[in-house]
């Protein structure tokens, strides 16, 4: 295994690109896509490459190899033994909640054979060429690193090994490593790997065929509870630093005054009592970008102060007026029915089977509904922030980003810098969700730091900040209608999804999902009905769409698991026992039957839709949570699955309505299938936070829109769910699987089916349907 | 203006405008950056910290206010028995997932034992309505601070 080795997909280098060229591409069906700067003859330009675009031609990759960077899996770019027995682990997928640099490191650290204990983490910077890809979002983490991980451990230990035999001049056949040190069978000899450390690094790097991986019997962390939080102490104690946190010599504290409607451009401003409030340094323009967003700052006035409290006040002492652009009069409540209207019209066709349209006219009795899902913030409890600086030529940035390369592209292109002029330092990310998968805070830091010749800057987004110019996930208007046969089960099945697309952030006019999106909990759905048609609305977006943890799963599973139990009660059928006939018998799909050629970016032979699995966790859930107990009115149980990310989950939840449409949820029952768990009670964890944000899109979450402008701005009008509205008990299923299953996705998959099954627990309780999210106050009168 | 105040059991002078808020000093000219920004309202709870045993949102509490009178924050959080057993609950049921919150969530938690030993569930309720989490520790927040509260009284 030498670094040459390791797989380098085309996208690893540095290559320019041609906006011209990528035009005649087919379009896009990315979910994530990479931002790349470069500088054109025209100036300033950012290209796409779309990371999970559908080759046209038999050569299209899979899985990590299918991602910017691909795969490293060189022991001497993760790996560092020091002589005092410690031994550091570089992380280089950015940590964000999810617990990778503490199951990046068991993983390493139990094929090395080392001691937890004497674990310690490093985070890589910005640099795919060396690490592989870092774009930390999809759920892909574990999913494409645990196998290069496994071998970066063994790869490892087997140069300590060669070390050890070499210096006793014994085959090393005759040696093995076992906690920490490396023993001879015949004569009891050992070392410690720390007495091995300069002798192993000059041992060759194992070839990867060679590479002896531990059969799963012999983990000792991996799959197994108890590991210590990597950073565990240094949260408790105060200590952790996040992007926020970052302090320079010198650093000036900045925020920025950035036009409300998108598109919006400075107009002229008067910034002298924002200069005469004590603190304030100076006040600085920032640039605005034609549209399309991409991760570009949004552009306007910057503050920039000897501490942040002198930059707020001097930004709200700024006198600015703006250009507001064509945005202007974007208005979300208008924007709904102007989606119901897509909805309610043909649309372009994405899957078809069978003759939905003629059964649906010739049917006596069709049952339909819409469902609605408004825009989301993400309000991560960090708010955006970066911090930069320029010594020499070099800028350096530290940032809580998901996409440290993509961060050090838009740098680069900023500031018209080669890449090797630009590092990234990637802090601890204080929750991202999606939201710092686009840096556009740190691009601000750094046009700030050349503004100021080089002089550190910190940006800090305020909560109003955050709330207002995310980029949001889409709202959606899910429309369906279908034809019950006899049995009650559907035999014709129409959906129409009407949403914007994240593509618009990047591709000025692009319109409705993409099959990346529609990819996500719409076409592949599993259902034996022997009629579907799916479509897609070309509809347009008018503020920046981003990613959203789970993203399109949110709308399609709302809706298509609220539709089922609708179908079920209007047969006269248990919603558990009619699912399951729905789903039928346990069968491997492959996603291209289902018109579904995205698959996550996953091999469709690797990674079927197995029934089986579904059902399995389904089932599991139902009678976790006792499905069918009787609860009496304002109580009720509602079930809802889904399955995305190559993940199964299910869940059931439990609730009370009272009179006056309060509503307490006594317990919830998830069951989950990702696969074997890597570490099992991060996989809890993030389910039990899955399960939290879900409720809080069920029951609160809405971004609206007037006069182009984000009507919300903190905590006050954009609620999020509290402890005391936290479910009294989540109960975690993990479902069993040997290491021989692929493995799924962990951070999104257990959000999707949580609105739905709570929308379902409350017309089990009350006969109301809840067809529009969020919740709010539409219990309030359903005992009138 | 000049201010003396006593951060974890230490005096210490600083400059600021008198109406700057507390967080701001903690972490822009104190380097204490354990107490976070999280909304600027008092909405959210990620800059709490201590006020004469009492739990106030750091971020809008003016320095003036709090001149002369203790102040503890996250990084003074283990001088204290309840503190260390809090911070060692949070560790044995690994409640942090970002952990940003965490702070402001340990230090309204402390603040909850040091006048209710023995908290219900109704009682953590009322203290922790104020801390918000976005990667949903709530579950594990009260099962710690439980934990917590019984192995102080074990210590007694």
């Amino acid at each position: 295994m030498s670094p040459s080795s390791a797989t380098t997909p085309p996208g690893a280098v540095p290559e320019p690109c041609d906006a011209a060229a990528e035009a005649d591409q087919p379009p896009s069906i990315a979910r994530r896509k990479v931002v790349k700067g470069v500088l054109a003859a025209a100036g300033l330009v950012l290209c796409l490459r779309q990371s999970g675009r559908v080759a046209l031609a038999g050569d299209r990759k899979y899985g990590a190899a299918g991602e910017p960077g691909g795969v490293v899996d060189n022991p001497l770019v993760f790996v560092a033994i020091h002589p005092d027995d410690t031994i550091t682990v570089t992380v280089h997928r950015p940590e964000m909640g999810q617990g990778i640099r503490t199951s990046f490191a068991l993983v390493v650290a139990d094929e090395l054979e080392a001691e937890w204990p004497q674990v310690r983490v490093e985070q890589a910077p910005a640099d795919q060429a060396r690490y592989g890809n870092q774009d930390t979002d999809g759920s892909r983490s574990m999913r494409h690193f645990f196998e290069p991980m496994r071998k970066v451990g063994a790869a490892a230990r087997m140069m300590l090994e060669s070390a050890a035999a070499a210096h006793w001049g014994v085959p090393v056949s005759e040696v093995v490593a076992e906690r920490q040190r490396v023993w001879h069978h015949g004569s009891g000899r050992k070392l410690t790997y720390g007495e091995l450390a300069l002798q192993a690094a000059q041992q060759p790097v194992p070839e990867t065929a060679v590479v002896r991986l531990k059969s799963p019997e012999q983990f000792r962390y991996i799959g197994k509870p108890g590991s210590r939080l990597i950073d565990g102490a240094d949260i408790v104690a105060g200590r952790a630093r996040y992007g926020i946190d970052t302090r320079l010599e010198g650093m000036l504290y900045a925020v920025v005054a950035r036009p409300a409607v998108l598109g919006g451009k400075l107009a002229h401003y008067d910034a002298r009592a924002a200069l005469a409030v004590p603190g304030v340094v100076k006040v600085v323009e920032i640039p605005s970008h034609p549209l399309p967003a991409l991760s570009y700052p949004l552009g306007g006035v910057a503050v920039l102060a000897r501490n942040t409290w002198a930059a707020i006040k001097g930004r709200e002492a700024l006198k600015i007026s703006w250009e507001e652009g064509p945005n202007r009069h974007f208005d979300s409540q208008r924007f709904e029915t102007e989606l119901q209207q897509a909805a309610r019209r043909p649309a372009k066709v994405v899957r078809n089977q069978g003759d939905v349209m003629g059964m649906l006219r010739e049917a006596g009795r069709r049952i339909e509904a819409e469902y609605y899902l408004p825009f989301l913030a993400h309000a991560s409890m960090e708010p955006p922030a970066a911090t930069a600086r320029i010594v020499d030529g070099h800028c350096e940035v530290w940032a809580p980003v998901q996409d440290p390369q993509g961060t050090r592209d838009l740098v680069t292109g900023l500031l018209g810098l080669k890449e090797s002029d630009v590092t990234v330092h990637v802090t601890l990310l204080g929750g991202a969700f999606g939201r710092k998968s686009l840096a556009d805070f740190a691009g601000e830091a750094a046009v700030l730091t050349k503004a100021m010749g080089g002089t550190p800057v910190k940006v800090t987004w305020t909560r109003e900040d955050d709330i207002r110019h995310d980029y949001y996930q889409a709202v959606a208007l899910e429309r369906l209608e279908a034809v019950a046969g006899p049995d009650g089960l559907p035999v014709a099945w129409l959906h129409r999804s009407a949403s914007p697309t994240e593509d618009a952030t990047f591709e000025a006019g692009a319109e409705g999902e993409d099959s990346s999106e529609y990819g996500m909990g719409m076409i592949n759905i599993p259902f034996r009905i022997p009629n579907v048609r799916l479509e897609v609305p070309g509809v347009p977006a008018y503020t920046r769409i981003g990613w959203f943890r789970s993203v399109y799963n949110i709308a399609h599973g709302f809706a298509i698991q609220s539709f089922i139990d609708e179908l079920a009660h209007a047969a006269g059928r248990d919603p558990l026992e009619y699912q399951l006939a729905l789903i039928g018998a346990p069968r491997r799909i492959d996603p291209r039957t289902l018109s579904d050629e995205w698959n996550y970016g996953e091999s469709p032979k690797r990674y079927p839709l197995d029934t089986g699995r579904l059902r399995a966790v389904i089932e599991r859930a139902a009678r976790e949570a006792g499905w069918g107990r009787s609860l009496g009115k304002g109580r009720g149980l509602g079930l809802a699955a889904t399955y995305s990310f190559m993940s199964y989950a299910a869940a059931v939840i439990e609730v009370e309505v009272a009179a006056d449409g309060a509503i307490v949820i006594p317990r919830v029952d998830i069951a989950f299938d990702c696969g074997p768990q890597v570490n099992p009670d991060r996989v809890r964890a993030q389910l039990e936070g899955a399960c939290i944000m879900g409720l809080t899109v069920a029951r609160y979450g809405e971004i609206t829109f007037r006069d182009g402008r984000v009507r919300q701005s903190n905590f006050n009008d954009f609620p999020v769910l509290r402890l005391p509205e936290s479910p009294r008990e989540i109960r975690i299923h993990l479902q069993p699987a040997g290491f021989e299953v692929p493995l799924g996705g962990v951070g999104e998959p257990g959000l999707p089916p949580i609105a739905p099954a709570l929308a379902n627990a409350i017309f089990a309780a009350t006969g109301r349907r809840i067809r529009r999210l969020p919740l709010g106050t539409q219990l309030a009168d359903w005992r009138a | 203006m000049a201010f003396t105040l006593r951060i974890n059991e230490r005096s210490i002078a600083v400059e600021a405008g008198a109406d700057t808020p507390l967080l701001w000093v903690l972490r822009d000219e104190l380097g204490l950056t354990g107490a976070k920004f999280g909304c600027g309202m008092g909405l959210c709870g990620a800059c709490t910290v201590h006020v004469e045993g009492q739990p106030v949102r750091a971020c809008v509490t003016p320095v003036a206010a709090v001149q002369g009178k203790a102040i503890t924050t996250i990084e003074g959080a283990g001088h204290d028995p309840i503190g260390r057993a809090v911070q060692a609950a949070w560790l044995a049921l690994a409640v942090p997932q970002c952990g940003y919150c965490q702070a402001g969530q340990i230090m309204s938690a402390v603040a909850l034992l040091h006048d209710t030993p023995q908290p219900t569930d109704g009682d953590i309720d009322a203290a922790m309505a104020g801390n918000i989490c976005r990667c949903g520790t709530y579950p594990r927040i009260r099962a710690a601070i439980h934990r917590a509260a019984q192995q102080l009284r074990e210590a007694r």
